[in-house]
């Protein structure tokens, strides 16, 4: 027997959440589906976590619109979905006197965008306002509504969010193809069975091109992946104030310096054109790109302190902008499509995708009103999805009281980030289960210290086999084919059947 | 377990560092003596490190790392040292204030007179020797694996290719091997061992494992699992030698590029770290800039045999002893002086006994609320009056004084704190 | 004369000896530092041995396994052997450090001995 939903989201990364959360308002069945174990495995894995003021995109853009609107709504987005988001604001930092023209050029495109909030400030108050930066530095533009969040924990919250107002979420399930009925999208195929929705929304991120072609719908857009190395300091070693770019070049807004909600600081990203759409490796020429990026803004930075590297991809598309007169073709696409029904149709959502979240999915609901869909607002829709206790960031005080009342929270399983047996079963028993070991780290920060889960994996690896009863050969770091443990110490008959 | 609000001496860390310090300390006179361990049992990483080679000079025998924190521990237990396991020191300061936490005893703070740090170190990581590539399951530092393969039982991979020649990684070549997993490569980035030559004859020589200096990872294949390797040898300033590349398939990926002391704690009770070592700075006694917080062990810096880190345990212990009688002898001198009836709060907060023979201590002091009629001001101990004086009235915005004379001394003397009350005569 | 070179594990120094071997006979050691180097390179010249350290099944304990290791020396060709023999068996909790669970394993006349106490759980 077919499952029949109202809506079927494809993909569960921060736009997919966020649209799958706004769509929980309503009446009507969702399913998300997810071809990895867990929320925001793809480009939403590894970004800068910056929500953007807005100055960046080309004026007219539907990208510029979704930046700045999208923007504006992340206050309310915190207050309901209790993540860490700080607005901070961010700057584009110049240096020397060559560089203090293009500020200028930002401030009028940001003006145009409609940012508010936005002032040029000297070097010598540059310099005051961050103690590291470059002793060069010859001013900065100053957006005050940009700020930092970390955009896995959004994308939990977000998801988290739907799941508590009955948003169905099926990971492990990949998306193979569509059930037609003429021009009418009924369903679709996936590895998993079929499952038929009057409405399939396309937020397949990296793939978003392949899903659409096979519906049919625009088959010249192609995403172009983009490939962004970063470094990870240990917050112990050095912890920078502020949110760092450097002026832009035809090659992007370049390598970055960045504080974060964790107290992390990070560089990077760089970006490389690459074919393969699964291609997250790190490489000797980028780590060393990114590491003389960084130089130009903070040059006291210590590669020694380095405690991570990772990279991400950005899902570039080729869309052409729709307003006429902009020459753009790099431009998210956000459209029910006219040859095709039951189709709602998402690409090239890249940076600012994260700020632009809320408005991505308000524009979904916007287009599926217009398009005459019955959208009725449930009576009982919850917007709040409470936070869960953070044992590293409470005082001594709140953390007697919290494990006076549960215990577990006074077991520190992770000895670099403190993260406790309580936080990490509230995230085995969430919403949204974290059933792998990355699915804890990301959402507790566990594993992300100095010794990067040299100590929890193994105690970890036990809670999860303990908590879901299965073998700890059965547990992995990031669902299918990535396993911990091959076969018990003793047990050798085993491995020589194999 | 009752956890006392002060011990003598606390211990961080019950591997051989810590629990050599607090047997010492034990020895040396100090009455309570709490360690504290994160892990569920004592012994630390000995307990994993299940290879002979331990205790030669301590013991003069070649015992096991477990045996050799076997009588470790018989001895802490047999003299009453007071122990918490599985429970994290969460905070410490200057003022020997330690925080802690555990499932089963809840967050409690404790005051200690003296403090050794025997946190130990832990491994140097993937990030910290620069491997590109993925960032698939299946690279593990040696310590980790050995975890799983002797302690919890599970083999991480059956195809092992080892990144580093450091003792733990030849221990563990060995290990694998005995267990019947294949060991394909140590790659050594130097033109050196960087462990010692014993285990390199009996770890690595002796089952034919192939060492490789001036060799390193290019890169790491497989997305989600290990797939395979990517060797290159490298020049005298670590550059890779272009056509030196080889794939060495393999499912597991160990580190065995080095440790470094792990001084987390130590930070936040403001002691001051030697950027060389990586461990505090410390006198001939262990002890840290930090007067009353000593470090024992590979907290210190990294030691290559654990005989050394017990001696050194001694040293901190028996350190901390002194150090604590010393403080417990000082602190034993003052008798604290408590607000009572209608007082809000007492200068000084505390008095040294002695201090009364030199000459006369003036109490200053403020009421909580006004009593316009003749009242009595008195100065008690717990089953004493020491002085009583009157006055016309008392108010809150007139500070209020009491003096001490040296010939109340003997009565001060019996009490175990002061206490002052202000109130009407009528009351009396 | 024939000319061996070992490097002593009998201790952590790590000496390099020079054994000068005529046919099966020990004639000369060279470059040890102590009594223990010199019986090693002897004994390594002629016939190998080494301790043995692994683990074995324990039933019940706080942990599944139980490490253990030979009480001596035994001949470094019947490790193998030894570790078939150690992997095969299964003990019950509780046992104490030293506690001989293989005695006199495969007739070296060495015992198999815990290295640690292990509690039931």
């Amino acid at each position: 027997m077919q499952e029949k939903y109202d809506f079927i989201v494809i993909g569960a990364g921060v736009v997919g959440c966020m649209i799958a959360r706004w769509l929980s308002r309503y009446e009507g069945r969702v399913l998300v589906i997810e071809k990895q174990a867990d929320v925001g495995m793809g480009t939403t894995a590894a970004n800068t976590s910056i929500v953007h003021a807005g100055y960046d995109p080309v004026p007219g853009s539907l990208k510029a619109r979704m930046n700045v609107k999208g923007n504006a709504m992340w206050d309310q987005l915190k207050a309901e979905l209790n993540f860490a988001f700080v607005r901070s604001g961010d700057y584009v930092v110049a240096i020397g006197e060559e560089e203090l023209p293009a500020l200028d050029t930002l401030m009028v495109q940001g003006r145009k965008n409609g940012v508010p909030g936005m002032m040029i400030i000297n070097g010598a108050e540059m310099r005051a306002r961050e103690k590291n930066i470059n002793p060069n530095v010859s001013g900065a533009l100053w957006a005050s509504t940009g700020g930092i969040c970390d955009c896995f924990q959004v994308n939990v919250a977000a998801g988290e969010s739907a799941a508590m107002n009955g948003v169905e979420f099926r990971f492990n399930t990949a998306f193979e193809d569509f059930i037609m009925e003429g021009d009418r999208i009924i369903g679709i195929k996936t590895n998993q069975g079929d499952f038929l929705s009057r409405w399939v929304v396309n937020a397949a991120g990296l793939y978003s091109d392949v899903v659409m072609h096979k519906a049919g719908v625009r088959p010249e857009f192609k995403i172009q992946p983009r490939k962004g190395e970063y470094f990870v300091f240990d917050r112990a070693d050095i912890q920078i104030d502020n949110v760092l770019f450097p002026v832009p070049s035809d090659a992007g807004k370049g390598i970055m310096v960045t504080n974060t909600v964790h107290g992390n600081t990070i560089i990077g990203p760089n970006a490389q054109i690459i074919d393969d759409k699964e291609d997250t490796s790190t490489t000797i020429p980028g780590m060393d790109e990114i590491w003389e990026g960084s130089q130009k803004l903070i040059p006291s930075l210590d590669r020694r302190h380095v405690i991570a590297t990772f990279a991400g991809l950005r899902a570039m598309g080729n869309g052409p902008c729709k307003t006429p007169g902009v020459n753009y073709n790099k431009d998210y696409i956000i459209e029910i499509p006219e040859n095709v029904r039951g189709f709602v149709n998402l690409g090239g959502i890249e940076s600012p995708g994260l700020a632009s979240s809320p408005a991505i999915a308000e524009e979904v609901i916007d287009l599926l009103k217009d398009a005459g869909e019955d959208l009725r607002e449930k009576k009982d829709w919850e917007p709040i999805r409470p936070a869960r206790p953070r044992y590293r960031d409470m005082s001594h005080k709140d953390r007697q009281l919290l494990v006076e009342m549960d215990p577990q929270f006074g077991r520190v399983i992770c000895r670099c980030e403190n993260v406790t047996e309580g936080e990490i079963l509230a995230e085995i028993h969430a919403p949204i289960p974290a059933l792998t070991y990355d699915a804890i780290k990301r959402r507790t920060w566990l594993g992300t210290g100095r010794c990067q889960g040299g100590f929890d994996m193994p105690r970890v690896v036990a809670i999860l086999s303990r908590e879901l009863g299965v073998s700890p050969m059965e547990i992995t770091k990031r669902g299918h084919s990535s396993e911990y443990l091959v076969r018990k110490t003793k047990d050798l008959e085993i491995a020589d059947d194999n | 377990m009752i956890i006392k609000k002060q011990y003598d001496v606390v211990v961080i860390g019950a591997g051989p560092g810590g629990l050599a310090a607090a047997i010492e300390a034990k020895k040396g006179g100090a009455d309570d003596v709490l360690v504290i361990e994160r892990d569920v049992e004592l012994g630390g990483i000995l307990l994993q490190c299940i290879h002979n080679g331990f205790g030669l000079q301590t013991f003069k025998e070649d015992l096991p790392g477990p045996e050799y924190a076997q009588r470790y521990i018989n001895e802490a237990k047999s003299l009453g040292i007071s122990f918490l396991m599985d429970t994290m020191v969460m905070d410490v300061t200057s003022q020997r204030k330690l925080y802690l936490s555990s499932r089963d005893f809840g967050y409690v703070e404790v005051d200690a007179h003296a403090i050794v740090l025997a946190m130990g170190c832990r491994e140097r990581t993937r990030a910290q020797v620069r491997l590109p590539g993925y960032r698939p399951n299946g690279v593990f530092t040696a310590g980790t694996a050995q975890r799983w393969v002797n302690v919890e039982g599970y083999m991480p991979g059956e195809k092992f290719v080892i990144l580093g020649s450091g003792d733990i990684g030849m221990i563990m070549a060995r290990r694998l091997t005995f267990e019947g997993a294949h060991v394909e490569r140590v790659l050594e980035i130097q033109s050196y061992l960087s462990g010692l030559s014993r285990n390199y004859v009996q770890c690595l020589e002796d089952w034919g494992i192939p060492l490789q200096l001036n060799h390193t990872i290019k890169k790491i294949i497989g997305k989600n699992r290990v797939e395979a390797i990517e060797s290159v040898a490298v020049d005298e300033k670590w550059n890779f030698i272009p056509g030196t590349e080889e794939i060495i398939p393999c499912d597991t990926l160990l580190l065995s590029v080095g440790l470094i002391p792990e001084n987390e704690l130590s930070k936040k009770a403001g002691v001051a770290l030697d950027p060389v070592t990586g461990g505090p700075f410390v006198d001939e006694h262990f002890q840290t800039n930090v007067p009353g917080i000593f470090a024992a062990g590979n907290v210190v810096h990294v030691y290559d045999l654990v005989d050394w880190v017990s001696l050194a345990g001694v040293e901190a212990g028996r350190s901390a002893a002194e150090f604590a009688l010393a403080e417990k002898e000082r602190s034993a001198r003052y008798i604290p002086l408590v607000p009572g009836k209608n007082v809000r709060y007492i200068v000084p907060h505390k008095l040294d006994k002695k201090a009364l023979e030199k000459g006369d201590i003036s109490l200053q002091m403020r009421v909580t609320k006004p009593i316009e009629e003749d009242v009595w001001l008195e100065v008690h101990g717990e089953k004493n009056s020491i002085v009583r004086r009157s006055e016309r009235y008392v108010r809150p915005g007139e500070m209020v004084t009491i003096v001490l004379k040296p010939r109340m001394a003997a009565e001060v003397e019996k009490a175990g704190r002061l206490t002052v009350d202000i109130y009407p005569k009528s009351e009396a | 004369m024939e000319e061996k070179n070992f490097i002593c594990t009998a201790c952590p120094m790590g000496c390099k000896l020079i054994v000068r071997m005529e046919g099966d006979e020990v004639v000369k050691i060279l470059g040890h530092r102590c009594r223990k180097g010199e019986t090693y390179g002897r004994q390594e010249a002629i016939a190998p041995q080494r301790m043995v350290a692994s683990t074995v099944r324990i039933a019940n304990g706080i942990h599944p396994l139980l490490p253990v290791y030979t009480k001596g020396s035994i001949p470094k060709r019947k490790i193998f052997e030894v570790l078939e023999k150690i992997r095969a068996i299964e003990v019950p909790a509780p046992v104490k450090a030293e506690d001989v669970i293989i005695a006199n394993v495969i007739g070296t006349g060495v015992d198999v001995i815990a290295s640690r106490d292990m509690p039931e759980k």
